[in-house]
């Protein structure tokens, strides 16, 4: 892979790391939140292929995608419990967000 | 080498992930019984690989002898040995207490928990324990992650168990921290294998150079770990979560589940990147430290519910690991260093212990809100006295675990003319000596409180007294300890290769 498509792949990771994090810290719902975070996981993944393929024996080297894989594993499990939980709250509270402060 | 130590480190990791799933498919009355066999061949493999690591020094353990970079390796040194020493304790410990209190919950008394979900309790739990131990030996940067990520799902899974409001949105706020954290670690992660080719973090200690992307990744990592970690100002999420999950779970979040994550601050900066980062960057942690010592102690002094404030002293707590960055003398002396690690053992099993004893005392009570508990220390005074103890060990008084490690820090602060710190740590101690006795003086009381006491059972009274002489022991028998923490050091190890 030449540089220009390697920069093109990473630059793209970290605008989808970026926007992921904006979303984490801006967006109150609750299922954008778990979308912002699978759009983080996204883009540093991408960041992993990208960098894989600079390895200095000129082939891909494949750790970084073993580790892309296990990434996506954990990442899936998270989300599953992230919707368990929302699913849990929605039924407990009637709310799809966060409230900002607690009082009982 | 020999073999069995090798056995010891195999089984901290795999008897418990083995247990969990047996658990989960019987779903019995006897698990409860399943759950103590495990701790306790844990508590007996924790100790052997303590003794393996005192008598032959560090170990690496390649799984099924695939090498790196595709294999696995595990590594026990000697702060990694302790703590998982510490976590066999604390999780026996905890493992009788929950098996009290669930059974509580069966006879219908008003603890907060949703009884279907009591279930699964036990199989999280031993994956927790599982995740922890695999965490400390873990050899390289990508495994912590994906340890680091078992123990942030089944913790946050442990606190929904209490099935309330509060304790799902606690639960919900705590997930996104740790997931964003872990997600910046990750990255982190990403840059350092891109740059140098390896994860493994005993050879990063040689290799790594103070250039950009080195230092990215070091901010990164450090970034993520500090959320999961919950050091001011970024501990909003730690006082819910830690206050609103059933009481054994609690105690087990404040004692094991920060130091995870503190524990790989640690292995980062001491073991890889101290040499390069500027002074600026230890003091400013340092000086988050102090700011988290005085805000969480204050902050636990105004609350009027007994769990908020012990989650409160953890935030102040966590701030007296951080001051090592600042206050760091080097290898040779150490003093800061054996203080933190000191530090993170008493902690732990004083802040379980303190825990344990709000659950007891507010099954025996109904509540946790400070007024009922008038007069609870006559009904239950050796609950309130394992509590005083736990404070012994939180305000570092002697003799205690606690007093050791502030001894060692204090020392270090002093020597090396870091007043700051040093006057934090003494303030500190006189905060955190107004919230303990705060319980103490409501418990002796004169009044009754209107609340109807019901008799605490066997199972949740003796295990957090059982924590908190330990941590009296510790404050007498120092020696082991702190040969403990010598081991593996940097400095350990280049003398070892020199002559």
């Amino acid at each position: 892979m030449d540089t220009r498509t390697f920069f093109l792949y990473a630059v793209a990771g970290v605008v989808l790391f970026g926007i992921g994090f904006h979303g984490i810290l801006f967006c109150r719902n609750l299922v954008r939140k778990v979308l912002a975070l699978n759009l983080m996981g996204a883009g540093i993944f991408l960041v992993f292929v990208a960098l894989s393929t600079r390895a200095p024996s000129g082939t891909p080297d494949p750790v970084p995608q073993a580790m892309v894989l296990t990434g996506i594993v954990v990442a899936v499990s998270a989300t599953a419990l992230m919707l368990a939980l929302i699913r849990r709250l929605y039924r407990e509270t009637g709310f799809t967000e966060l409230p900002c402060d607690l009082e009982d | 080498m020999p073999l069995e130590v090798d056995a010891a480190m195999m089984g901290l990791v795999c008897v418990p992930l083995t247990a969990a799933l047996l658990v989960f498919l019987t779903s019995t009355r006897a698990v409860a019984a399943w759950t103590m066999v495990t701790s306790a061949i844990q508590f007996g493999l924790a100790t052997w690989l303590t003794y393996g690591v005192l008598h032959s020094g560090p170990l690496q353990y390649q799984i099924g002898s695939w090498t790196l970079p595709l294999g696995i390796t595990l590594h026990a040194d000697g702060i990694s040995t302790l703590m998982i020493w510490m976590t066999s304790l604390v999780g026996g410990a905890s493992t009788i207490y929950a098996s009290g209190y669930l059974s509580a919950l069966r006879r219908g008394s008003k603890l907060p928990v949703d009884a279907r979900l009591v279930p699964a309790f036990w199989p999280l739990w031993l994956i927790l324990w599982a995740a922890l131990n695999a965490l400390f030996l873990s050899g390289d940067l990508f495994n912590i992650y994906v340890t680091l990520e078992m123990v942030t799902l089944s913790a946050v899974a442990l606190i929904g168990l209490a099935g309330r409001e509060r304790a799902l949105v606690a639960a919900m706020r705590y997930l996104i921290a740790a997931m964003t954290g872990s997600l910046l670690y990750l990255l982190g992660v990403g840059l350092m294998y891109a740059a140098y080719g390896t994860l493994a973090w005993d050879r990063l200690g040689g290799l790594v150079q103070a250039d950009g992307p080195t230092l990215c990744a070091a901010s990164l990592m450090t970034a993520g770990l500090l959320v999961k970690t919950a050091l001011f100002p970024l501990h909003y999420w730690l006082p819910d979560a830690h206050a609103n999950a059933p009481a054994p779970v609690s105690g087990v979040l404040s004692g094991l589940v920060l130091k995870g994550s503190f524990f790989i601050i640690l292995r980062l900066w001491l073991y890889i990147f101290f040499p390069l980062l500027p002074i600026r960057a230890g003091q400013l942690l340092c000086g988050l430290g102090m700011a988290a010592i005085l805000w969480g102690s204050c902050q636990a002094i105004r609350q009027q519910r007994v769990k908020q404030m012990i989650a409160y002293s953890t935030v102040a707590q966590i701030g007296y690991l951080f001051l090592i960055f600042g206050i760091w003398d080097g290898w040779e002396t150490g003093l800061a260093w054996r203080g933190t690690g000191y530090f993170m053992l008493s902690h732990a099993c004083a802040k379980a212990a303190a825990f344990m004893v709000a659950g007891s005392l507010m099954y025996a009570v109904g509540t946790d809100r400070l007024e009922d508990w008038a007069g609870i220390g006559r009904r239950e005074p050796v609950l309130v006295f394992a509590f005083g103890l736990a404070g012994v060990s939180l305000m570092g008084l002697p003799p205690s675990g606690g007093f050791i490690a502030k001894w060692l820090l204090l020392n270090a602060a002093v020597a090396g003319g870091h007043w700051m710190p040093a006057l934090v740590m003494i303030v500190g101690g006189l905060l955190a000596a107004v919230y303990v006795f705060r319980v103490i003086a409501v418990s002796f009381s004169d009044q009754e409180s209107s609340q109807s006491i019901v008799p605490v059972p066997l199972a949740l009274r003796w295990p957090p007294l059982l924590l908190a002489l330990t941590m009296i022991v510790f404050g007498v028998l120092t020696t082991q300890p702190i040969r403990l923490l010598e081991i593996g050091t940097p400095t350990t190890a280049v003398a070892e290769v020199s002559p």
